[in-house]
């Protein structure tokens, strides 16, 4: 990615500017075939294509959306679709701390911010915290604006196309657009996970969750995530202990 | 206007469960601003729970498929979804190369075997 030409000279320049950035990045392509995926997944699951675009436009996290139309789709427990829902986003309230300090001058209220906390999700804080340090401070809201706007509206249109073209296709390729919410998403998990630690909880979680859902267990979701997520954790735990002894 | 409240119900659903859950981490990253550990214990576990949680979920769209993707062998889309692993570790950690090769052996096999 180059630097830009010149500074942007105001804050429409700067929103423009995270415009182009959203579209050259990774994330616009990424972001287009998940949402495909995702359109697909509402359409077979019975949601409307209006109920779907405001999913991504309110929710904007593709775990979360996943959980929530497959959860309510299958008849799962209000409550535990919250805590589940609750318990795959805890990733955004660190981007957000980190964002803060990088977009926030001494003048700016707290309106001004309710955008771009909005807009966070990993795609557009990658690419806020990339190229925001480079531009004067009091232009970088501007900025992320941009970006989030972009990648959110993308994310909107492609749940839509998503939605119509599984309505449109034949069988086959339907079955394919649906497959490319679990595919993506567990090739993107895995290479997500920094430790060892996670590669080891998707793992588990993937045996652990189909044997609980077998035996009719109740919150077998929830479960699925405690009892995997803590072993993975105990192993992360004990590795570390282990090499740290002398 | 039972009508109504059964049109209602998805979209209520959608803010009750779906949103105001997700959301609730973004505001309070803004209320909390001063810095939290990112790698705190609290925070990882949370990251290995979610993590896990997810799993089941993408286990449950594979092994359980709706729609479309239940026209599919159940074995075609544990194949494929093992290709897709497989290649995105050759692949020196691609999404790409994973998800065109799962896709790949879906049609393939769903050509072949779906009835």
């Amino acid at each position: 990615m180059q630097a830009p030409p010149t500074e942007p000279a105001n804050a429409d320049n700067a929103f423009l500017y995270g415009c182009r950035t959203a579209f050259a990045s990774v994330f616009s392509f990424v972001i287009v075939f998940t949402y495909i995926g995702f359109g697909a997944l509402c359409h077979d699951y019975g949601f409307s294509v209006g109920w779907s675009m405001l999913s991504t436009a309110l929710q904007w996290a593709g775990p979360a959306q996943v959980i929530l139309v497959t959860a309510l789709g299958s008849g799962t427990a209000l409550f535990e679709i919250a805590v589940a829902v609750a318990l795959s986003s805890v990733r955004l309230l660190p981007i957000v701390v980190a964002l803060l300090p990088l977009v926030r001058t001494e003048r700016t209220r707290a309106w001004q911010l309710i955008h771009p906390v909005h807009y966070m999700a990993v795609s557009v804080w990658v690419e806020t915290m990339r190229h925001a340090p480079a531009l004067p401070r009091e232009r970088r809201i501007a900025f992320c604006n941009g970006v989030g706007f972009t990648l959110v509206s993308l994310g909107v249109v492609s749940t839509a196309a998503g939605y119509y073209l599984q309505a449109a296709l034949p069988a086959v390729f339907g079955a394919a657009a649906m497959f490319i919410t679990p595919i993506s998403f567990l090739t993107s998990t895995a290479r997500n996970s920094k430790l060892l630690m996670e590669k080891i909880a998707l793992g588990l979680g993937m045996v652990i969750g189909p044997l609980l859902a077998l035996s009719k267990i109740e919150f077998d979701l929830l479960w699925t995530g405690i009892l995997g997520g803590t072993l993975a954790y105990g192993v992360h735990r004990w590795r570390r202990t282990r090499s740290a002894a002398p | 206007m039972s009508a109504a409240l059964t049109e209602m119900g998805p979209y209520l659903a959608l803010i009750l469960v779906g949103f105001l859950p997700n959301e609730v981490w973004r505001v309070l990253g803004f209320v909390l601003v001063r810095g939290l550990d990112e790698d705190s214990q609290v925070v990882v576990w949370v990251r290995a729970v979610a993590t896990a949680t997810l799993a089941a979920v993408l286990a449950q769209l594979i092994l359980s498929s709706q729609g479309a993707l239940a026209a599919i062998p159940v074995w075609v889309r544990i194949g494929a979804s093992c290709a897709g692993l497989l290649a995105f570790m050759i692949a020196r950690r691609s999404v790409f190369v994973g998800v065109l090769a799962g896709e790949a052996v879906l049609v393939a096999g769903g050509a072949i075997w779906a009835p």
